[in-house]
């Protein structure tokens, strides 16, 4: 008997795991769909973007599904009239928080806040839009960073630090006023640990940070090399 | 120091006390500090000196005694004569009176008021009687004679038991019963673990902890130093706010002078058993109150939680297991290990055991900090401890739990102070601060107050509490000014119910909990505000229509 397999049901279907995975991973390899934004595999999860929310029989509470592991006889709901709500308002509240105009944005077509609005049938925004004024920083010989788009999803954060191993981005400032840095809050042109890799601008699910010379709609995201990076290394040990 | 060298010291200081016929003792916590009772002090002993008496009466500095209203407090013993607003001038009133044995009648404080007969005093057993920079004080008064009994008694497990027979439950505000918290740490294999004091105390109004540990901080490295055998960790972390300057130093103190009288460090009291305790300084973040964010700022990470499970337990500070409890928490413990876990089960309620501290403000006649047995009723605090609603207004709510608690009105005066009893009513026991609010307070300005708070203390991580809290606040920003229309109530409601199930820590959780509280108990104030009028008549509503 091997104690590292368990099977649990999602949203009735019997599916079976590692015990080392988590709901969302097995849900994906299933073709359950679980919308998320912050979860992008071959990076550590965070749990901060709150749409893969899930229920969990027996649970108090709604569960996070990229941070959840599997467990023996667990029941998983992820989809409910209730979660449903829930995962539009979150979508809301972050096409509220900034600037959002599809129809002026590099990444129209190819983001992934667009198309999740699109795919949770989002067609209105009832919360006011807040707008804050917030720079654009195109220092960066190749590349631009627009707060405007910012998400706060923090994988160009994580991939840098874990991937590429720089570090150059962090999170400064709290709540509302929280964003995305590099280095010590300078221009990213100036940053001196940046290696201009690019990785950054490959995770980032919207048009926060893209390539020079891109107009609108032309910046397709191209994230073939995190799995392939994920698998080399695992390899390599 | 083995227990017959604490016995002896315990003996050594009650004699050298004993040698003085009468002791002053002057607060010196932060709140009498900052009326002034420095001054006092040197004051007192100036005169003493000048007067020939300092061979006949002694001035000693010590904690809160808990009428912080009517500090600077002066206390007269062994004649228990109490003063409060005393000045520098009033000295040579009251060293005379020491001569007469007469009190100072205009300074007086009369001490068989409600106020100190209605409360019970374990963690504040030493406030305001021992000197919390001297460590002889506490090992006079019985102080680490239960680390000494622990460790030379009782078996790790014996520690643990007794603390689960108590029904001790966390003090931080969630409760959850120290006793289990306590055995899943000890049931973790992992070779190394630590014990966390969390003294990251940040609601508004609320100051038990500072009090405690600026009163009595030898309690608390006692208490760790207990918990720490009870779940075999060596290390040790007091994570305490820069904004408690005074708190931070006499810990310091407090820890030099334990480590040089072998009560921590390296073979405690010549036992194989070894606990080290730091002090880490919180940069003034709210969120790192909560566990997990506590942990990484520690850890030198920026102060951000992250999903629980795991719990600190399994995986807490650099990945070892972990335990964290509250000040208030730790400070019980030595009580709880002198006196069983049966007697302090005795006190309070069927679910919520012992006392509680509280720190009283707001509109009440009595302001300061108190210390009352579980169970006790709000009414019998606000109008018997805290001495009612000064200036002929009427009680309007009580706000317990800080921002993430809630609002109570006069119909539920009568519910017992306890856990699920607060919960129930759409607040919570929280860490302890209590604000009482008469009719001029206007409810939506109370919501906005606390909302804005949990903005700005948002860390930003989760989406529904970073951009949530700042809808809520701009929505309730709206209706204080009479711009708010129809659909904000309604909006309201939809915002917090979202905050509350899907942030992703207890920040985010129960920041709706101010809304929702007033919402429940004062929508009339909301609707007055929607038709263009403050019920308290505080808010200029419509002056920008």
């Amino acid at each position: 008997m091997n104690a590292g397999i368990k099977t649990l049901r999602i949203d009735g279907r019997d599916v079976s795991a590692r015990a080392d995975q988590t709901i969302l991973q097995v849900a994906r390899e299933n073709d359950i769909f679980i919308p998320s934004l912050c979860y992008l595999e071959g990076l550590s999860p965070v749990g901060a973007c709150r749409l893969c929310l899930v229920e969990v029989k027996g649970a108090s509470r709604l569960l996070p599904a990229c941070v959840t592991r599997v467990e023996e006889g667990m029941e998983v709901t992820t989809r409910s009239e209730r979660l449903d709500a829930y995962r539009r308002m979150i979508l809301e509240l972050l096409f509220s928080e900034r600037n959002h105009i599809c129809s002026v944005c590099v990444s129209n077509g190819h983001c992934e806040l667009q198309s999740l609005a699109e795919r949770l049938n989002l067609t209105h925004v009832h919360f006011p839009y807040r707008y804050p004024r917030l720079p654009v920083d195109a220092s960066h010989p190749r590349f631009v960073a627009d707060h405007n788009r910012c998400i706060l999803c923090t994988r160009c954060v994580r991939v840098c630090d874990e991937i590429e191993g720089a570090h150059t981005w962090d999170v400064m400032g709290r709540g509302i006023e929280a964003r995305v840095i590099t280095d010590l809050n300078q221009p990213w042109g100036e940053s001196e640990s940046c290696t201009s890799c690019g990785k950054c601008v490959h995770v980032c699910p919207t048009g926060a940070l893209s390539e020079k010379g891109r107009s609108v709609a032309e910046m397709a995201k191209r994230r073939q090399f995190l799995p392939y990076l994920t698998m080399m290394r695992t390899q390599a040990r | 120091m083995t227990l017959e060298e604490l016995q002896r010291t315990a003996q050594e200081e009650r004699a050298s006390q004993s040698k003085v016929a009468c002791h002053l003792h002057v607060c010196t916590a932060a709140s009498c500090l900052s009326a002034g009772s420095a001054q006092v002090k040197q004051a007192l002993e100036q005169e003493l000196a000048e007067r020939g008496m300092r061979s006949f009466c002694r001035v000693k500095g010590v904690g809160c005694m808990g009428l912080c209203s009517a500090g600077p407090l002066v206390a007269a013993h062994p004649e228990g004569f109490l003063y409060g607003r005393v000045t520098p001038e009033d000295a040579p009133d009251i060293t005379r009176s020491l001569v007469e044995g007469r009190p100072v009648r205009r300074l007086s404080v009369p001490t068989d008021q409600p106020f100190f007969r209605r409360q019970l005093k374990l963690v504040l057993e030493n406030a305001g009687l021992v000197d919390p920079e001297r460590l002889e004080e506490y090992i006079a008064a019985g102080g680490y004679a239960s680390l000494l009994k622990a460790l030379t008694e009782m078996t790790p497990q014996d520690v643990i038991r007794e603390v689960t027979i108590s029904g001790l439950r966390g003090r931080g505000g969630a409760g959850y019963p120290t006793g289990l918290k306590w055995s899943t740490v000890a049931k973790s294999t992992d070779a190394e673990k630590y014990v966390v004091c969390n003294a990251d105390e940040g609601d508004p109004g609320a100051f038990m902890d500072r009090a405690v540990l600026e009163s009595d901080p030898h309690r608390v490295l006692e208490g760790m130093t207990i918990a720490a055998y009870a779940v075999g960790a060596r290390h040790g972390f007091i994570y305490v706010r820069a904004e408690y300057p005074l708190a931070v130093a006499r810990l310091r103190t407090a820890i030099r002078q334990a480590e040089r009288a072998g009560l921590l460090g390296n073979r405690i009291a010549g036992t194989p058993f070894s606990f080290h305790i730091e002090v880490r300084l919180g940069a003034g973040a709210f969120v790192c109150g909560e566990e997990t964010a506590l942990m990484a700022s520690i850890e030198g990470r920026r102060g951000t939680p992250r999903p629980r499970p795991p719990y600190p337990a399994e995986y807490g500070l650099w990945g070892h297991s972990t335990l964290i409890n509250n000040v208030e928490t730790f400070a019980n413990i030595p009580v709880i290990v002198r006196e069983g876990g049966q007697w302090f089960a005795r006190i309070g309620t069927a679910t919520s055991k012992g006392t509680k501290v509280f720190a009283l403000a707001g509109r009440v006649v009595n302001t300061g900090l108190i210390e009352v047995p579980m169970g006790i009723s709000l009414r019998e605090i606000i109008y018997e401890i805290g001495g009612g609603i000064p200036d002929g207004r009427r009680f309007k709510a009580v706000q317990t739990g800080g921002p993430s608690g809630g609002c109570i009105p006069e119909e539920h005066l009568d519910t017992p102070v306890d856990y699920e009893s607060l919960a129930a009513l759409g607040s919570m026991m929280g860490s302890g601060g209590l604000i009482v609010m008469d009719d001029a307070t206007c409810m939506v300005d109370l919501a906005r107050f606390f909302l804005e708070f949990s903005k700005g203390e948002s860390c930003g991580k989760c989406v529904p509490c970073r951009v949530g809290t700042a809808h809520l606040y701009e929505l309730l920003d709206r209706l204080v000014k009479g711009e708010a229309d129809g659909e904000s109530l309604r909006m309201l409601e939809e915002l917090s119910d979202l905050l509350r199930h899907t942030s992703l820590c207890g920040l985010g959780q129960s920041a709706p909990n101010p809304v929702l509280s007033t919402l429940r108990y004062f929508r009339e104030e909301y609707e007055a505000h929607l038709a263009g009028r403050c019920l308290a008549g505080t808010c200029r509503v419509g002056a920008n229509r």
